[in-house]
């Protein structure tokens, strides 16, 4: 198992369930600083709730999730909220506002959490926004952009504050291919640039693959694989292998749990 | 039957569940430290949004029941030879009771079930949980600029309500049916009081906003974030909210007329 | 722009629901701002009958007040009626003479003030010494039957 010399989230024994089902049991996960780290697992697996717990949106039933070394769960309201403000997420739908309009939206938590004036902001508004190419969109309204634009606006309000950790939910999900490209190019190179942590938590495995540089695979509320890039693509575990392949069947079933078909079938009902 | 009384029990403390969390959700949002200059903008927006265009609605029934308690009392007072009391009784069954509660119904329908619908769209989209993380507390951000509206729109409403009913019903009354102008106003002048009966129709008009738009943003802020989740909780919104305010106007009219 | 129009749609709202108000207390309850204020005066009656608080008070069938409180005065076993008289009716000497009555036959009870001859009027406490009860009617059916029974 390797370490990391700088790890900014450390998850330890965490344990989560919802209803009678366990998302996580008994998990560890270190991210590590400045780095890019991937989060993947088939879909049902929970890992959009792993952004949750991070945020302090969730709370789970064990362990700890220490972020810069405090224990989120453990945080009052206040301290909370002081430390959402280092953190920046991109909803899986965007999620922006919809009835203030693009600039307002990524002005949005800089009103909220500063005393600029109205010039730094717009100054600092139309720097994210030509950051992620959308400068000349900023008078529309939210439901006037495509998927992918609505995407990109969402990241230059995420990383508004100029946050430690950015975390992306399926930022690739339901994009077309030239809008996943740009996507791609955009998060990596806004994390070289602004240095900051990135998570993504995702099941695309060729965008993950190509800009991650850690990833965790997540399957069964366990990590059953953990490493780089190269290391996931070389691993022998038939998990990970279908995983990452895509194969229809093998130890992920392809039916969900039931009963003999056959016996099934020939009941009376 | 042992599974009938499990399954009562169950759905009861599920019920009572989501009664405290309501509960939680109204201290949470209402008392919280002011923040005028934040807060201001936010309610008028939604003192436009609940209040002003629900305006006509409130208007156009508000002279249609007014003339129709005109033509009935008309008709039924005519018998007695006492019709110059129509515009006493238009005046206080409107002020005492329609205008609060039939106001409160439509608002019920015309804006809660639209909070409703809203906030539960937010809630889909992943809007509130963005304000979470940004660091906003939804409830003051979302949630209480949308009660405070309420509060302040349905009293505003009940009285325009009342106003327009009873210039309905003299329309009708004088107009129409040709009760003398004189001894209408006067009877409706000498049997409503400012405090008795206005007042406590106002104070019914706030009780009911208050309950009104706690339960249509409750059921937004607490459904399931599916498209089919939304449209229950819309429909529970107006029909809790029309059942609680038919049942509160009967507590409060016991308690402000009945003497109890 | 858009806000400022929002804004005095809000404002002309607001507007008109203090403007409802205040025709209603005008126009629907003849509420009157004029009035100069009052004073108390206070009267006791062997029996009020059904007079009950916020009854009117009248002179010569003119309103001129009405009834704000009405207690048991425990010294005199009497009952205690307190009525607020308008300032502009200053003039009840203190000889006046008040009675409980009714309007019409089954109609509701009201109070109603005779003045006297005296100089001397009545200040803000003073006490209405001339007091005629409520007429109930079964203590009239019970004295009229008396009456024919004992003849």
């Amino acid at each position: 198992m390797d370490s990391f010399d700088d790890v900014i989230i450390d998850i330890k024994q965490l344990s989560f369930s919802r209803g009678e089902r366990a998302i996580y049991d008994n998990v560890d996960i270190q991210v590590p600083r400045g780095k890019i780290t991937a989060i993947m697992g088939p879909s049902g697996t929970g890992k959009t709730t792993l952004l949750r717990l991070i945020g302090g949106q969730l709370m789970p039933e064990n362990g700890s999730i220490l972020v810069d070394g405090k224990d989120i769960p453990r945080l009052n309201r206040r301290e909370l909220f002081k430390m959402r403000s280092r953190m920046g997420m991109l909803f899986q739908s965007g999620a922006l506002f919809t009835d203030i309009s693009v600039y307002e939206n990524v002005a949005f938590p800089m009103r909220v959490h500063t005393d600029l004036s109205e010039e730094m902001i717009r100054d600092v508004v139309l720097m994210k926004l030509h950051a992620v190419g959308l400068r000349g969109a900023r008078d529309l309204m939210p439901s006037e952009l495509s998927g992918g634009m609505a995407r990109r606006v969402a990241l230059a309000r995420a990383i508004a504050l100029d946050p430690e950790i950015v975390m992306y939910d399926e930022p690739f999900a339901g994009q077309d291919p030239i809008a996943m490209g740009v996507l791609v190019n955009l998060i990596r190179r806004l994390n070289r640039a602004l240095g900051h942590t990135s998570i993504i938590v995702s099941h695309d495995i060729q965008e993950t693959l190509a800009i991650a540089d850690y990833i965790y695979l997540i399957s069964d509320a366990e990590v059953v694989a953990r490493g780089t890039p190269e290391e996931i693509n070389n691993a022998t575990s038939m998990k990970v292998r279908q995983f990452i392949q895509g194969l229809p069947d093998g130890p992920v079933p392809f039916h969900f749990p039931a009963g003999d078909y056959q016996s099934e079938l020939l009941q009376d009902s | 039957m042992l599974d009938l009384l499990a399954r009562l029990g169950h759905n009861g403390l599920k019920k009572l569940e989501a009664f405290g969390s309501a509960g939680i959700i109204l201290m949470q949002s209402l008392i919280a430290r002011p923040q005028p200059a934040t807060m201001l903008p936010l309610v008028i927006k939604q003192i436009h949004f609940v209040g002003v265009l629900s305006l006509i609605i409130i208007v156009v029934s508000g002279l249609f029941i007014g003339m129709v308690l005109g033509l009935q009392g008309y008709t039924i007072l005519v018998d007695y030879g006492s019709e110059q009391a129509v515009g006493q009784m238009v005046a206080l069954s409107l002020v005492r009771e329609l205008a609060p509660v039939v106001t409160a119904l439509l608002f019920a329908g015309r804006a809660g079930s639209a909070l409703t619908a809203e906030i539960g769209l937010m809630k889909a989209t992943e809007q509130l949980s963005s304000l979470e993380m940004i660091g906003v507390d939804p409830l003051r951000r979302i949630v209480a600029p949308r009660l405070w509206a309420g509060f302040i729109c349905l009293p505003v409403l009940a009285t325009i309500f009342s106003l327009v009913g009873i210039f309905g019903g003299a329309l009708v009354g004088i107009e129409w049916l040709g009760i003398y102008e004189g001894s209408f106003w006067s009877n409706m002048q000498n049997s409503v009081d400012f405090s008795e009966d206005i007042l406590n129709g106002l104070i019914k008009a706030v009780v009911f906003g208050f309950v009104v738009t706690w339960i249509a943003v409750f059921q937004g802020y607490d459904c399931v974030p599916t498209s089919e989740g939304i449209s229950d909780a819309t429909t529970k919104t107006v029909v809790y909210a029309s059942l609680s305010v038919l049942a509160l106007d009967f507590v409060l009219t016991a308690l402000m007329f009945g003497d109890l | 722009m858009r806000i400022r129009v929002l804004e005095i749609g809000v404002g002309a709202f607001l507007l008109m629901g203090l403007v409802a108000l205040l025709m209603l207390a005008v126009n629907v309850s003849g509420l009157n701002f004029e009035s100069k204020g009052t004073y108390r005066v206070y009267a006791r009656f062997e029996n009020i009958g059904g007079l009950t608080e916020r009854s009117k008070v009248t002179m010569s069938g003119v309103l001129i007040g009405q009834v704000t409180d009405i207690r048991l005065d425990s010294d005199a076993l009497q009952a205690l009626v307190e009525m607020e008289i308008s300032k502009d009716v200053d003039f009840l000497s203190i000889d006046s003479s008040v009675s409980i009555l009714t309007a019409g036959l089954l109609g509701e009870k009201y109070i109603g003030v005779v003045a006297g001859a005296e100089e001397e009027f009545l200040q803000d406490g003073d006490f209405f010494e001339d007091t005629q009860s409520a007429l109930v009617l079964e203590d009239l059916i019970g004295k009229f039957l008396f009456n024919e029974v004992s003849e």
